[in-house]
Order: structure tokens, then C-alpha cells, then sequence
């Protein structure tokens, strides 16, 4: 068998990746018997495994809450970066006045600002939402203003010459050029909004993965924080391949 | 707005008396350059007749670029006047064609949805394109079998060659029947041979549709193939300094190329292009 070969064939982009998690366990499983690590410092993956089963119900409610306030979070974030984006992009005045003040909000790290929402809206999920809204809609906005910005000064001139209007324009040419670079957005975004409800979790709410792993590191439950993360690895894959396989689907043309 | 295809007959219609389609009245153009202001093009007089093809030639940055954008409209002449059918072009016209050098093909729409393009766009053709998209296809269909690219009308942009999706390109800038053609350097980018071929081609296109076209291009032996008239403009700020009427007879053949009255003519226009 051509290791080259396999490496370009469909197959292997699934079975090396797997591979190399099996690898990774394994590993970690023999390091843990061969050193003596205590559970409360490292947990086996076996230990891990026997956690998650054992705190199956706590764990899927936990990930469920973090699931929603994320989508929920995003879904904020993608209706005002999109707005964002397209009037930075089309419109001067909004360039001028938005673009200074939302780089330098970037710049803010959002973590600082859990304290104050929580302050604010109280140790609930509201918090949680803001914080994956606030992370997630810059790079949304940012790349919307790009992908308008980088249509061909030629192609709005074949479509202005025939007499079309700015709407049309926009239809036929700035809206499909710039789904390339939203969905590109979107994959990077959707990472942030889940890092920024677990943040928020972490340092003020009642629940959800971030509250949990906090709760079981305060009482030495290490294999049960071990379990979330776990869990939330899981969660944050499936978002990703998400939108990795929209994005396919829906840009299909966009080598 | 259809001439009747009479190929037997010299087919230069600017011989034929009839009002121009297109004049240029003092035509100028200046940019700020520096906190004044820099003359580009100095004054252009010329008329083009219906069905008239013309090319400009002339040293890079004398304004050739330019000119196409004041008869587009897309920016309008600031000093002088053109005018279109003896009104001033203010704003972008609706009946022209364009293809530049870059041929901007949408990457998310196949090769006959490029070509059909301006039809969901420009009226009648916008009102009707549900109903008559049926009839649309075929004139798109015939459009590119003319540039033989019938084999290729559900393949994406980025599965073409560059010749092909030039091809595609000025398909989509005739499909709407323009009256005016506006071609900038459409062939630059390609080599030798497939430039000489896509000669022919726009060739066969352009006599079907019979507008005005406005070639720009820095081949002189391309201009002389396809035009009726060669404007050859100085260097900035710039005039029209010769004007070379070609009269060989259409559909012209690459064999032309040979002859001595080509060679006469693509040597009048270079003896002017380096005298100055
Ligand atoms: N938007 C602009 N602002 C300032 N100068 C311009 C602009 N567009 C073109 N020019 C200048 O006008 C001149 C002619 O440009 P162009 O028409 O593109 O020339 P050509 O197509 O003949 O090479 C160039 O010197 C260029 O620098
Ligand atoms: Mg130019």
C-alpha cells in the first residue's frame, strides 16, 4: 500500500486522524500505569470514561446548557455582524465611525467583562450569552466588510454599464462573493462563542460545562472535570464540522 | 437595430451616409495630480456610425482606459461632450456590452449562466426572463456555439482555460444585443496563437449583433483586423494624432494578414504610433 497514496485518499483523512487519537489514549493510559499518577492529578482515560458513564445525566444536562448559550450567542453574533459587516463594507460614514471603535473593543479581552455582566444580569446564562456574542461577532463582521470590499472593480462595472442598481449589484455579485468569506467566519466565530460561554460559566453562573468543571475541581473530583472537557471537546468538534460541511454544501463553487 | 448580414458587399457601413451614433465633441479629461490638476486627454473630435467598428491605439497611460469609461457613462466625460444618439451620456447606458482584459466570470454561476447574465438585468429582457427562459437558453446556447464552447455551457469558470472563459466573457457581452460593444484589451493576456483565434471568433460575434464596437488594444495587427476605423493617439495629454480607414472586405481571414494592403496599413498606423 502507497503511503502517499492513502495519505490523498478520502479514507485517510478519516482513519489517520482517528488514529492518532487512539494513539494519544493509549499513551496516556500506559503513562498513568507505568508512573503511578494519582486520579486527582491526572485520571486515566479509563477513569475519565468510567466518570462520564457514572455522571452521564449531570454531564449531557451541563452540555446542553453550554450548547444552547453558545448557538444562542452565535446566532446574536451572525445577525450583527452580518449588519455590522455590510455597513461597514457599502457605507463610508459607517466605515469611518464604527470600524476605529470596534477594533479597539476588540482589543478588550473579553474575560474582563464577565464580572460586570454578571454584575449586571446576575450568575445566570445571560452572561454566558453575552460573552460567546461579544467574542464571535467581530470576526464575522470583519470578514463580511472584507468580502465586500474585494468583489472586481470590473465585475460592478460590466453589471453598472448595463444600468443595474446598487440592489441589484448586490444580489448578483456582493452577496454571493462574500459567503465564501462568511462561512469562513462562521467556523472561526462558532469556536469563539462556545470558548466564550465556558469562560463565562466558569467565573459566574449556575450551571452548564464550564460551572461543572469548576464545581468538580473544588471538590477533587478530578475525573469528573477531566469528563467535561472531554464532553466539551466532543461539543466544540461537532460545531466546527458544522459549519466545516455547510460550508460545502453552500459554497460548493469555492475551491 | 438588425442589419441585414450582407458579407458579399465591402461591409464597411461607416461609408454609408447616416447620422453617428456616437460623437465626440471636444472631448477632454484631467485628474489632480499632485494639488493641480494633470491633462490626461487634450480635445477628441470623432464620430462613430451605427454598426462601425473602431480600435484605439496609443501609448500606455495616454487615457485609451479612460475613454471607455466616459462612453459607458461610467464616468462621464468632464470637459466636452459626448454624446449618444445626440444626447449627452450623463449616467451609465444600458445598452453596452463590456469586456476588459480580466474576464470576470462569476465562480458560483456555470458558463451559460455567465452568458445570461445581463439579460437578468437589462430590460425587456429582465421583465420576461421567467417566461422566455426557454427561448434566453437558446440565444446563449447559439452564442456559444459560435465560439465553440457548446461542450462546455455546465462547467464552472475555474474549469475553463483562459482563452474559453474570454470566449465566455464577450458571449456575455453580446447576449443583450447591445449597441455598443466596449472591448478593453480583451485578448491581452492571452498568447499569440489563441489571440489570433479569438480574432475570428469576435469577429463572427460582432457581425452577428452588428453594433458599434470600441476596441482597445496595443496589437496593432489586431486593430487593423477588426476595425473599420484606427484612432492612434499621441502621448499624454493625448489626441487623436491619425486616423486609418481599413476597408478590407469582412469576414476578414487570417490569410489578409499576409497581404499587402495589411501590411501597408498596420505599417501606416506603426509609422504613427513611433513618430511621436
Ligand atoms: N481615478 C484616477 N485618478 C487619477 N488618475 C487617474 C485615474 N484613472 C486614470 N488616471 C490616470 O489617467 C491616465 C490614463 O489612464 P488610462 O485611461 O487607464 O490609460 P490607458 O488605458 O491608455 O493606459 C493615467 O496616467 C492614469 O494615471
Ligand atoms: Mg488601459
Amino acid at each position: 500500500m502507497n503511503i502517499q497514496k492513502f495519505m490523498r485518499s478520502k479514507a485517510g483523512t478519516f482513519v489517520l486522524p482517528f488514529a492518532a487519537t487512539v494513539m494519544l489514549f493509549v499513551v496516556w493510559e500506559l503513562a498513568v500505569l507505568i508512573f503511578k499518577i494519582p486520579p486527582f492529578t491526572l485520571p486515566s482515560p479509563s477513569k475519565i470514561v468510567q466518570a462520564s458513564i457514572q455522571f452521564t445525566p449531570q454531564l449531557l444536562a451541563a452540555g446542553w446548557r453550554t450548547l444552547v448559550t453558545t448557538l444562542v450567542g452565535f446566532a446574536l453574533a451572525i445577525a450583527t455582524g452580518v449588519v455590522l459587516g455590510f455597513s461597514i463594507g457599502y457605507s463610508r460614514l459607517a466605515y469611518l465611525t464604527l470600524y476605529p471603535l470596534l477594533v479597539g473593543f476588540n482589543t478588550i479581552p473579553k474575560v474582563a467583562l464577565v464580572p460586570l455582566l454578571a454584575v449586571w444580569f446576575g450568575a445566570n446564562e445571560i452572561p454566558a450569552i453575552l460573552t460567546a456574542f461579544l467574542l464571535a461577532f467581530f470576526p464575522i463582521a470583519v470578514n463580511v466588510a472584507l468580502g465586500l470590499d474585494t468583489v472586481e472593480p470590473e465585475m460592478k462595472d460590466v453589471l453598472r454599464a448595463l444600468g443595474a442598481t446598487q440592489v441589484e449589484v448586490f444580489q448578483k455579485v456582493g452577496w454571493p462573493h462574500t459567503l465564501p468569506y462568511l462561512f469562513a467566519s462562521l467556523k472561526i466565530a462558532a469556536s469563539f462563542a462556545f470558548v466564550g460561554s465556558v469562560i463565562s460559566e466558569s467565573v459566574a453562573s449556575n450551571g452548564g460545562m464550564g460551572y461543572l468543571i469548576v464545581q468538580a475541581s473544588s471538590s477533587f473530583d478530578v475525573p469528573l472535570a477531566f469528563a467535561a472537557l472531554l464532553g466539551l471537546g466532543i461539543l466544540g468538534i461537532m460545531l466546527y464540522g458544522f459549519f466545516a460541511v455547510l460550508e460545502k454544501y453552500v459554497i460548493y463553487w469555492a475551491r | 437595430m438588425h442589419q441585414p448580414l450582407t458579407q458579399s458587399t465591402p461591409a464597411n457601413l461607416s461609408d454609408i451616409d447616416q447620422p453617428p451614433l456616437l460623437e465626440f465633441d471636444h472631448v477632454g479629461l484631467e485628474y489632480p495630480f499632485e494639488g493641480s490638476m494633470r491633462r490626461i486627454i487634450e480635445d477628441v473630435n470623432l464620430s462613430i456610425k451605427p454598426g462601425e467598428f473602431v480600435s484605439f491605439v496609443g501609448p500606455s497611460g495616454c487615457g485609451k482606459t479612460s475613454i471607455l469609461k466616459m462612453v459607458s457613462g461610467l464616468n462621464p466625460a468632464p470637459i466636452g461632450e459626448i454624446r449618444c444618439r445626440g444626447e449627452k451620456i450623463k449616467k451609465p447606458l444600458k445598452n453596452v456590452g463590456i469586456a476588459f482584459q480580466n474576464p470576470v466570470l462569476l465562480p458560483w454561476r456555470t458558463t451559460i449562466d455567465n452568458v445570461l447574465l445581463p439579460l437578468e438585468v437589462v430590460q425587456p429582457y429582465k421583465g420576461e426572463f421567467k417566461q422566455k427562459k426557454a427561448q434566453f437558453l437558446d440565444m446563449a446556447q447559439e452564442l456559444l456555439t459560435t465560439v465553440r464552447l457548446q461542450d462546455f455551457q455546465k462547467q464552472y469558470p475555474w474549469q475553463l482555460s483562459g482563452g474559453m472563459r474570454q470566449r465566455a466573457s464577450l458571449c456575455r457581452s453580446l447576449i443583450h444585443q447591445p449597441e455598443i460593444l466596449l472591448l478593453d484589451e480583451p485578448f491581452g493576456a492571452l498568447d499569440a496563437f489563441t489571440r489570433e483565434e479569438m480574432w475570428g471568433m469576435l469577429q463572427k460575434l460582432w457581425m452577428k449583433v452588428r453594433c458599434v464596437g470600441i476596441l482597445i488594444t496595443h496589437d496593432l495587427r489586431e486593430a487593423v483586423f477588426l476595425s473599420d476605423t484606427v484612432y492612434v493617439m499621441g502621448p499624454r495629454p493625448s489626441n487623436i494624432v491619425h486616423t486609418v480607414k481599413i476597408n478590407l472586405p469582412r469576414p476578414r481571414n487570417l490569410e489578409m494578414e499576409l497581404s499587402d494592403e495589411f501590411n501597408h496599413l498596420f505599417s501606416e498606423i506603426r509609422r504613427h504610433i513611433h513618430h511621436n
